[in-house]
């Protein structure tokens, strides 16, 4: 392996880890990081340092780093491979769940995008990763549905394009903030009945409560009050708005 | 998704045929006009069909199906009017057996005026279903309903507007104080009329959607014009649905013409290379375009005002105070069932006094099946059912209609998930624990059959009032109270087990929540006293011939003897590996009718002291198996009603085993214990 690939590998380990830190609090402090990745603090500070000259993130030092727009969807990305093919090891190869992500680490900085695409329609979209339960982050190609990314050939990919915007999902949002519908993941039953509820693609949507214990979100989309079961919240992502 | 589709009609024509022989047809042909009432869920609709048609009501199955629907009558200035009121939907696809009644009642039985009922608080949205409604080209009203939750929340409608930008006669009302409803009746009227002179669709120039899809839609709707396929749907409709790839629609169509898939899938293929969207997407997207900008040109938000329902709304789903309403409102309405039924029930007992069951061997034997058994049964029905349902369904309909019920199913989701359900489904198990009966009855508002099924197995292990008696008064009496409360915590503990077992059984994708939160509200007091009396009714019609003839037939057996043949063969079974009594075999016969006849039945053969004939293993072993060997017959009846005979039959099988397997593991274990 060479020098720059094991930079890459570590970049991604990085943004990995900065990702699953940063949804408790957007700011990541570098002892939890330091702590997370098992390496000295003072490694954690020269690597923050790399990112943040690469755009990757806002470093300040003593306090932390915050993920840029750009880092953030990089890491979505790495992220988003890993817990596909946790699903992967665990479903089809039948893994034990205990094994399954340290394969994953492995594999994750190997795999192609269009190997990425290949393995979420074998899954059949899955939302979350089978270890720990977390959401997999959607992905990037310029899609609005899964409904017609399953419709387009591998050839046709290219023509279809990449998003690279933020996207988060509703259950990612806090009380009060809102967003616009920009990709629903899921088949065509669940895509259709959030959209005769009034959850199409641009719609505006708000969160107005969070139930405890991973419990539904409530949304305001359209004028109307509605209640998704936390699962649903997780498929429906939005382009953040103030 | 799969079971749901053996509710969709393969053959229109057949089940148009089966229909309208199941309908209550004599109603509808002597009334001059047919009015449909539709709209989305919780607009309203129940209040102004009960204003509408007072008393004169039936509630019904649509034929084969678990669609509720209500029929009426309502005589209008010398006019017989025959109004129908079709189940709440968001939409006409092809995902709840709502929608595709709706869809299908609409194009063959042709109402000569559809009223579509919004909620103006939430005008847009209930456009969207509006836009539809039009599109399937029907005469139509449309009736702008709780103008005053609107002003509440500062939303004024200009339906003068609204009326412009739709083409339609538009008229606002508050249906709870029959505000607007003569004007309602006029309107339909008027436009009954006018339908009725011109017989022709009406065609509403208000929709239009993108031209790239305008005129696609013309096109495939003009083929499908000149084809000629003498389909009961508007052509522009059908066209519309095929681009959306229904799959019903698609089918009616592919049997008559292949052209016509063939060039729409090409069409659909081409707006999707414009969109970049499945055009099922683009067409709501569209329709909630049109919607929205209908909307906007008709109303004015004021101010924004936080009325006093959404500071209530903010206490019943806060993270903390959210549980401990949703404890009150469970527990509530449990404490009122039991005490206010348990008053009712002790009164009526009391009444029915002189029912006391005479010693089948010194009568005459058929004075013992007319009177023991038949007469038996229906004291029983009465003195058992009607006392706990009746207060139940009263607040059971108000919690529904005022919203609480879906405060507390999004507090409950996460909890409920775990065996399978979402929050919604928590009110049939809580149900459960007072009796199966409604309790299997009210898993209609789970929105496929296997999660239905799921619940409905659930509740027929959970210890309901029979079962509490006969913990009670075999175990607790005596043995002790600690066996008792630990018998409980069993039940509970196989409810969980075999919920479990049941999820793995059948596997699939378990729906997930997706309620409207709408406003809180005081219900109308008319609605609640309907459905509960419609409810009751229904319960009645089932159990009641059930409870007298089953018991009847009982007798029947014990005095012609049979029992005790029936007794001796399962010996092996309850005398070996259950370790009981020989009589312990009539006791369980007996006590499938109800359970407490395995108690009565007891005490009739060996008196009060049953410490006579069993010792603390066999009181113990007796009350597990009598406590999970099978549901009850009325049980059993809704189980064959809702489900099916295969699924009762699967149901049934699986208490009994359960209930033989574990009696007998406790009856080999326990004597070292003891």
């Amino acid at each position: 392996m060479s020098a720059k690939d094991v930079l890459s590998e570590s970049i991604e380990e990085y943004l990995e880890v900065l990702y699953k830190l940063s949804k408790e609090d957007p700011l990541v402090k570098t002892s939890k990081i330091s702590e997370s990745l098992n390496i000295a603090p003072g490694s954690v500070t020269q690597m923050l340092k790399k990112l943040d000259s690469m755009g990757y993130v806002h470093y300040s030092p003593y306090k932390g780093a915050v993920l840029t727009e750009n880092g953030l969807i990089k890491a979505q990305k790495v992220t988003r491979k890993h817990r596909l093919l946790e699903r992967f090891l665990y479903d089809v190869l039948k893994i034990k769940k205990d094994k399954v992500h340290a394969q994953a680490c492995e594999m994750e900085h190997v795999l192609s995008d269009d190997a990425e695409r290949a393995l979420c329609h074998l899954l059949e979209q899955p939302d979350e990763c089978p270890d720990d339960l977390e959401p997999i982050p959607a992905c990037n190609f310029k899609f609005t549905t899964c409904e017609e990314c399953k419709e387009r050939s591998n050839e046709e990919i290219d023509e279809v394009g990449d998003r690279n915007e933020k996207l988060v999902s509703i259950a990612d949002l806090n009380e009060h903030e809102m967003g616009k519908v920009s990709f629903i993941r899921g088949d065509y039953k669940v895509i259709r009945r959030l959209m005769d509820m009034g959850i199409t693609i641009g719609a505006n949507i708000s969160v107005l409560k969070i139930a405890p214990f991973k419990g539904p979100v409530e949304v305001s989309v359209r004028g109307s009050t509605l209640a998704l079961g936390r699962d649903i919240a997780n498929n429906v992502f939005v382009e953040q708005t103030v | 998704m799969d079971n749901q589709k053996t509710y969709y009609f393969h053959d229109p024509e057949s089940s148009r045929k089966s229909r309208s022989n199941d309908l209550k047809k004599e109603h509808q042909k002597e009334a001059e006009f047919t009015v449909a009432l539709a709209g989305n869920a919780n607009v309203g609709k129940s209040v102004i069909f009960n204003q509408l048609t007072g008393s004169e009501q039936i509630v019904g199955n649509w034929p084969g199906k678990t669609v509720e629907m209500a029929e009426g009558k309502l005589n209008f200035q010398g006019h017989d009017m025959h109004i129908i009121d079709l189940p709440g939907i968001y939409s006409f696809s092809t995902f709840s057996m709502e929608e595709i009644v709706s869809r299908e009642y609409i194009a063959y039985e042709k109402p000569d005026v559809v009223i579509n009922v919004l909620d103006a608080s939430v005008l847009e949205r209930n456009l969207f279903f509006t836009l539809q409604l039009m599109e399937m080209e029907v005469p139509l009203v449309l009736c702008v309903n709780q103008m005053d939750i609107a002003k509440q929340k500062g939303i004024i409608i200009d339906t003068k507007k609204l009326e412009k930008a739709l083409g339609v006669p538009v008229v606002p009302t508050v249906a709870v104080r029959g505000e607007g409803l003569q004007e309602l009746v006029k309107t339909a009227l008027k436009v009954a009329e006018h339908k009725k002179d011109c017989k022709k669709a009406v065609k509403y120039d208000a929709i239009e959607y993108g031209g790239e899809l305008e005129n696609r839609i013309r096109d495939l709707a003009e083929m499908i014009d000149s084809e000629k396929l003498d389909l009961d749907y508007a052509n522009w409709w059908m066209a519309i649905k095929i681009l959306e790839n229904d799959p019903e629609i698609k089918k009616l169509v592919a049997s008559k013409s292949h052209k016509i898939i063939q060039y729409a899938d090409q069409l659909a293929y081409e707006i999707e290379k414009i969109h970049h969207e499945p055009t099922f997407a683009v067409m709501a997207s569209e329709r909630y375009a049109l919607a929205n900008k209908i909307a906007a040109g008709a109303q004015i938000q004021t101010e924004i005002k936080i009325s006093f329902s959404e500071r209530l709304d903010k206490v019943l789903t806060h993270p903390f105070f959210g549980y401990i309403t949703s404890a009150m409102v469970i527990g509530g309405l449990l404490l009122w069932t039991f005490v206010i039924g348990g008053y009712i029930s002790d009164q009526m007992t009391s009444f029915f006094n002189f029912f006391q069951p005479v010693p089948t061997s010194e009568t005459d034997p058929l004075y013992a099946i007319l009177w023991n058994g038949a007469f038996g049964g229906l004291v029983a029905g009465l003195t058992l059912i009607v006392p706990f349902v009746v207060p139940f369904y009263i607040l059971l309909s108000y919690i529904e209609n005022s919203g609480l019920l879906t405060r507390v199913a999004f507090m409950m989701d996460t909890f409920m998930h775990k065996i399978g359900l979402h929050g919604k489904a928590l009110i049939p198990l809580i149900l459960g624990y007072g009796c199966s009966v409604p309790a299997i009855d009210s898993t209609r508002i789970l929105e496929t059959r296997r999660e239905r099924l799921l619940a409905a197995f659930a509740i027929t292990f959970a210890p309901c009032a029979a079962r509490t008696i006969i913990i009670l008064s075999l175990v607790a009496i005596f043995v002790s109270i600690w066996w008792a409360l630990a018998l409980y915590a069993l039940d509970i503990l196989i409810i969980f087990i075999m919920g479990k077992l049941a999820l793995k059984a059948m596997p699939g994708e378990s729906t997930s929540l997706i309620m409207e939160m709408h406003s809180l509200r005081v219900p109308s007091f008319s609605v609640i006293l309907k459905q509960t009396w419609n409810r009751t009714k229904s319960l009645i019609y089932l159990v009641f011939p059930l409870f007298i003839v089953g018991s009847a037939i009982i007798q029947l057996f014990y005095v012609l003897g049979v029992l005790n043949i029936i007794s001796d063969f399962l010996t092996p079974l309850t005398v070996s590996w259950l370790g009981l009594p020989a009589f312990a075999g009539v006791l369980l016969l007996l006590g499938i009718v109800r359970k407490e006849f395995i108690l009565l039945t007891l005490v009739s053969f060996v008196g009060t002291d049953l410490a006579l004939a069993l010792n603390s293993t066999q009181f113990i072993v007796l009350a597990i198996v009598g406590m999970l060997y099978i549901p009850c017959l009325s049980t059993i009846g809704i189980l064959i009603r809702e489900f099916g005979w295969k699924a009762a039959g699967t149901i049934t099988a699986a208490n009994l085993i359960t209930a033989f397997i574990v009696g007998g593991l406790f009856a080999h274990i326990l004597p070292y214990i003891l």
